[in-house]
Formats: structure tokens, C-alpha cells, sequence
């Protein structure tokens, strides 16, 4: 075992504890695309520590879910990386693939939006879970066996010794994710990246699988990047939320900041969208005009310049620089037009 | 399982009758019957004779009577004599099945051996040139007919190898080196559209299994490229594969009744030919009966295969 190799034990920083797990810094990401190449990821840049849960929230196509498959080397074939994503003390951009297979399972895991086939149907459960334990932890298969047992009873699977030998055609959506969670939990990794796990879920065990996350994250002293499009799966979850759009992160802060404050015009627009109850039947909700543009098509500037209510000339110049709001260095926000698109009736509430 | 295996073997029995009957009417439709063929230009021929040599065979009968009879006989196992030679049908066809087993199989050998390297060669260098290599390979190799490259294959040997010996057979025990070179080159030529088929099915199936969902969960795991390819995509695979292997079994059992003229090879497929030819009734429905049999019990074996790959699959 080489010294650079990261410590088993979760929790156990591999580096100095002033250095946050994880830090990604100006990350910038081309697709190939149909249209030609195009930037997928302008400059995300954040920071995780132990402990933290951060949420990326956005429209399909605003590059929640390439920031977490960034982050777990997962993006697809062609795929060109740039900036810096420091894990564990250790730079990820340009690592060999071999080494992203050491990573992945053990210090990092994702669990993905669709359970109903994200796991393999030929296998049963239990060596599916075994797998990670197996590949990173060399336990024997009696051993890994007993562990995945005890895997299925930590995420609350019922008759966990039962569907140790299931197939994953018996086992239901809820169940499934379990078993999906299990497997990104089994080696006690460091960061946990969830890519809406709950949207592909019944209402009634959404609320159930995010509170199982929620509080193996806090058990084990993960962080957890929680991905959502979903704004009270945010609000009920996650310490930080990161609002994106095109490619970058447009607004960043504390979850009660950025949910009382809105202080980027996106942001705004995604909470005047959602449904509330108690709304008038027939009511129409607010929607913002126009539509997630293509990749290939991201304005120059302001990506949200063309859809934004507030735009001038100034914002199609450059792209925003971020701008603390509200004189809190802790909650950013890219708009040259902060002040005005603040919403002083939403900020009195949260006062009150 | 074993209720669905006793099931389908009864379904063979239902599926021998109708091709029997099939069979039966078929070559009866066939102008001129097995006397007009044997007798020939034999010019001082009495139609006396020519009836009592009917009556000896049986064809004066009325072609349901005529069924009945052979039905009743192949019940008990007899399935009457050739026409021609007075042997027993089921001799003259076990002497011929083990040349046509044994390309069929060496065929079937040989293009396993050959598509799955291929096939993952071109899964994994997809997009690349040495995929776009194995695709077009594949491509040539459906198109060409298996008899045309047998007679090429033949033409090149005869000239450039003269003491190949291309043509006829020796059963195995008798001259293991003589028999292997000569069911060489018709086993090649017979599995070459096998080799392609296969071939393209595994290449896409592979490619679809990497580009699924549980494929990316096996990477999360930190599950290398090579053992999700080896371990999961190829298992998984394999499910269209052997739909696919169980289909080709059926062509290649036909490819080889065509190689067999080829190469003079003697078979059941020249002796089915042979049958049609001088209307050998018993014979060619004897041999008729035994392909369907065994195309028959290979889809069985294909579908009873699935359940062993996919645990998904249940009998009912």
C-alpha cells in the first residue's frame, strides 16, 4: 500500500483537517455534442468538508448532473475536464482510470436517479452489494456476505436477510434504492454524490429515502452533494444550496439565505414556478419565458441574459462575476443587477 | 421447469405430425413417382409390371392408407425401406448422420471461437478503425453464400494445394488427420455467415449493455472497464446470443444439406437430395423427420437456456 493511497477509516482525513474534502476550483467541462463540441461546465467552483450536505438545484440541462459524474470521472466518452477538483488532497483532474476505480465505490459513491435499472438483474442483491467490499475492502466472500447483510438492515431494508438472495426484478422501486444505496455506502466512502434518488419514487417514500440519506450521511460524517430539481427536497435536506444555470453556478449560499433572499432572477423564477397549495384551483403558475438553451447556444455573456426580465445590454458583455448578497460573503450571486432583482417582500418575511 | 420441458417435448410430437403429413402430400405433388423413375427408358415394360411393381411398393394404395401405414410403422419405430437399396430407412440415415453432425458441430465450434473475440474486439474499439474492420468483415460474410465460397475454397485449394484431399469423407476412427482435412474447408465455408451474424448480434448487445444504467452503477462501484465487460456485459449478452445461435443452428442445418453437393460429402443433406431426386418416399420422409427433430429439441435446449442465464425468465 502506497502512502498516497487514502485511509480506510471514514472520517479519518488522509490530509491536514484545514483542508476541506473536497474543493473544486474554475471546473470546466466540453461535451461532444451533435452540434459540435460545446462547454457543458463554465467554472464551477465549491468546497465540501466533512459533514457538509450541499444541494445543486437547476433546470434538465444546466449541468447538475455532469457536476456529480465530474466528480465520480463517470462523464461520457469524449469528455474534456479542466480546472481543478481537489479530493481527498489529491488532484482528480487528469487522474488515470485505474486510479478513478480506486476511488469509486471506497472514498466516493453516487446513487443514481433511476432504481429500476440501475442495478444489474442477473445478480442477486447481496453480491451486488458484496462488490464494492470485494474489489476495495479484499474481504472474503463470507465476510462480505455478513457485511451486506448488515448494509441492508442499516438502509432499513424489511426481511433484509430475505433479500439477501432476491433478485432485483422482485424487489420493488423503494426497495431498489435501498439496495442502491447499500452498494454507494458499503466501503463507508467519504462523499456521497445523490443524483436524484427520489424522483423516480412514490411522493409518500421520497420523504422516507431522503431522511434514510440524510441520516446515514450524519452517522458516517459524509458530505453529501445532493442533486435535485426539486426546491423542498432542498429545503429539508441540505445545509448549502447552489443554484445553477448554463453551465455555472449562479447563485450559492446557506439553504434559509438563498430561499429567503432569491437573489438571482433565476432563482426567483424557479420558486414563482412551483406549485403551493392553497392556490386557487385553475390558477396559472408563473413560468420563465423561453427554454433551457442548448449548449451550443449559451449566450456569451450572462447565460440567463435572454430569459431574464431584468436584462440590459451590460449583461450580454461579459460573464457575472460573483457578488455577495447582502453584504454576507457566505451567499453569492452572479447578477450585475443584484439590488434591483431583490425581492425586499420575501427578505422582510424572513426577517419576521 | 420440468412441467415446461415435458410440455414442449409434447408440443415435437404435434410439430413431427404436421410436418410428417406436410411432407407426406408434398413430394406426392412431385410428377412422376418412384416406378416412372426407375423403370426409365426401359422401353419393353408392361404396364402389368409396372402395377405390380406399384403393388409392391405400396403406392396403389390411396395416399391416407398410405400414411396410416407409414404412421403406424414409424409408432413402432420402423420407418419402412428405402425404395431403392431395400434397406431399413433408419440405418441408411444413421450411416449418413454422423458426416453432417460433425461439420454442423465443428461449424457451430468455429464460429463461437471466432465471434466472441471479434465481437469484443469491435465493442471495445467502437468507433474506431478496427471496428469499422469487423463490421465490414461481418458484412461480406453475411452477404456471401456459403456454396459459392465452398467453391472457391475448393478452386484455391485444388490449384495452389493440390494434395489436399478437398473432397469426400473418412469417418474419424478410421483416419482422424484424413477426415479433419477434409471437413475443413466445408465447416469454413458453412460457418462464415455464422461468424458474421454473431459477430454483429454481440458487438451491439455489448454495446447496449455498456451504455445501461446498472453498467454505470457497476462503475460507481469502482468496477474496472475489463471486468465489466468480461464479468457483466458479456453474461449479459449472451441472452440475445443464444436466441441468435439457436436460429443459425436451423440455416446452418440447411447450409450444410448445400455443402454436402460441394464437397461430395456423404451426408443427410445428399441423401435427402438424393431421395427428392428419385422420389425415395420413405426415405425422404424418414430424413425429414430427423432434421425437424433435432431443430426441434435445439430451440428447446435455446429457450431452457435462457432460464439459466436470466433469473428473470420463468416457465409457466
Amino acid at each position: 500500500m502506497s502512502a498516497a493511497e487514502p485511509q480506510r477509516e471514514a472520517g479519518a482525513p488522509a490530509t491536514s483537517a484545514a483542508e476541506p474534502l473536497l474543493q473544486v476550483r474554475d471546473l470546466r467541462v466540453t461535451l461532444d455534442t451533435p452540434r459540435g463540441r460545446a462547454d457543458a461546465l463554465r467554472g464551477v467552483s465549491f468546497t465540501l468538508r466533512r459533514g457538509d450536505t450541499v444541494g445543486l438545484i437547476g433546470e434538465s440541462g444546466c449541468g447538475k448532473s455532469l457536476t456529480g459524474l465530474a466528480l465520480m470521472g463517470l462523464l461520457p466518452e469524449g469528455a474534456e475536464v479542466a480546472g481543478s477538483m481537489r479530493f481527498d488532497g489529491r488532484e482528480m483532474v487528469g487522474l488515470a482510470e485505474d486510479e478513478w476505480c480506486r476511488l469509486r465505490g471506497d472514498r466516493m459513491s453516487m446513487v443514481f436517479q433511476e432504481p429500476m435499472t440501475a442495478l444489474y438483474p442477473l445478480n442477486p442483491d447481496g453480491r451486488q452489494i458484496a462488490e464494492p467490499l470485494l474489489l476495495h475492502l479484499r474481504m472474503d466472500s463470507r465476510a462480505a456476505r455478513a457485511e451486506a447483510l448488515r448494509l441492508l438492515e442499516r438502509v432499513r431494508m424489511p426481511q433484509a436477510a430475505r433479500r439477501l438472495d432476491a433478485w432485483p426484478h422482485q424487489l420493488s422501486g423503494g426497495q431498489r434504492q435501498r439496495v442502491l444505496i447499500a452498494i454507494a455506502l458499503a466501503c463507508n466512502p467519504a462523499l456521497l454524490v445523490a443524483d436524484e434518488p427520489t424522483t423516480a419514487l412514490d411522493a409518500t417514500l421520497q420523504r422516507e429515502v431522503l431522511q434514510l440519506i440524510g441520516g446515514l450521511v450524519h452517522e458516517c460524517g459524509m458530505a453529501l452533494l445532493l442533486i435535485s430539481h426539486d426546491l423542498g427536497v432542498m429545503a429539508e435536506n441540505v445545509d448549502r444550496t447552489m443554484v445553477m444555470y448554463g453551465g455555472t453556478v449562479v447563485e450559492a449560499g446557506p439553504t434559509a439565505g438563498v430561499f429567503a433572499r432569491l437573489a438571482h432572477p433565476y432563482t426567483r423564477g424557479l420558486f414563482a414556478a412551483r406549485p403551493r397549495l392553497g392556490l386557487p384551483r385553475g390558477t396559472r403558475l408563473p413560468t420563465i419565458p423561453g427554454r433551457v438553451p442548448e449548449l451550443a447556444d449559451l449566450p456569451h455573456g450572462c447565460p440567463f441574459a435572454d430569459r431574464c426580465d431584468r436584462v440590459t445590454p451590460e449583461c450580454r458583455a461579459a460573464p457575472p462575476a460573483p457578488v455577495p448578497v447582502a453584504g454576507d460573503d457566505d451567499h453569492v450571486a452572479r447578477c450585475i443587477h443584484l439590488d434591483a432583482s431583490m425581492a425586499p417582500t420575501r427578505r422582510d418575511e424572513a426577517d419576521a | 421447469m420440468f412441467q415446461y420441458t415435458v410440455r414442449r417435448l409434447l408440443d415435437l410430437v404435434f410439430v413431427l405430425l404436421g410436418v410428417s403429413i406436410l411432407v407426406f402430400l408434398m413430394v406426392r405433388f412431385i410428377p412422376g413417382d418412384a416406378v416412372a423413375i426407375m423403370l426409365g427408358a426401359n422401353t419393353d415394360i408392361t404396364p402389368e409390371r409396372v402395377d405390380a411393381l406399384r403393388r409392391q411398393i405400396g403406392l396403389d394404395l390411396p395416399v391416407y392408407e398410405q400414411y396410416w401405414n407409414w404412421l403406424t410403422g414409424a409408432l413402432r419405430g420402423d420407418l419402412g425401406t428405402s425404395i431403392w437399396t431395400g434397406t431399413p430407412v433408419g440405418q441408411e440415415i444413421l450411416a449418413r448422420l454422423p458426416a453432417t453432425f460433425e461439420i454442423t458441430l465443428l461449424a457451430l465450434v468455429l464460429a463461437l471461437l471466432l465471434s466472441f473475440p471479434l465481437g469484443v474486439l469491435a465493442a471495445r474499439a467502437r468507433g474506431t478503425g478496427g471496428d469499422v474492420v469487423v463490421r465490414v468483415i461481418a458484412i461480406v460474410g453475411l452477404t456471401l453464400p456459403s456454396f459459392w465460397v465452398g467453391v472457391l475454397l475448393l478452386y484455391f485449394f485444388s490449384i495452389y494445394l493440390p494434395r489436399w484431399p478437398a473432397i469426400g469423407y473418412v469417418p474419424f476412427g478410421e483416419d482422424p488427420l484424413g477426415n479433419l482435412a477434409r471437413v475443413a474447408l466445408p465447416t469454413v465455408a458453412v460457418s462464415l455467415p455464422m461468424v458474421a451474424g454473431l459477430t454483429r448480434i454481440l458487438r451491439s448487445s455489448l454495446l447496449e449493455v455498456l451504455s445501461s444504467d446498472y453498467v454505470r452503477t457497476a462503475r460507481a462501484k469502482g468496477v474496472s472497464e475489463r471486468v465489466m465487460l468480461y464479468k457483466h456485459a458479456l453474461r449479459n449478452a449472451m441472452i440475445p446470443m443464444i436466441t441468435v445461435i439457436g436460429v443459425q443452428l436451423g440455416y446452418l442445418l440447411s447450409g450444410v444439406v448445400v455443402i454436402e453437393q460441394v464437397f461430395a460429402i456423404p451426408g443427410v443433406g445428399r441423401l435427402m437430395v438424393g431421395a427428392i431426386n428419385e422420389r425415395n418416399y420413405p426415405l425422404l420422409q424418414g430424413v425429414v423427420l430427423v432434421v425437424t427433430g433435432v431443430f426441434v429439441v435445439v430451440n428447446l435446449l435455446v429457450d431452457l437456456a435462457y432460464a439459466w442465464i436470466d433469473p428473470r425468465v420463468e416457465y409457466s
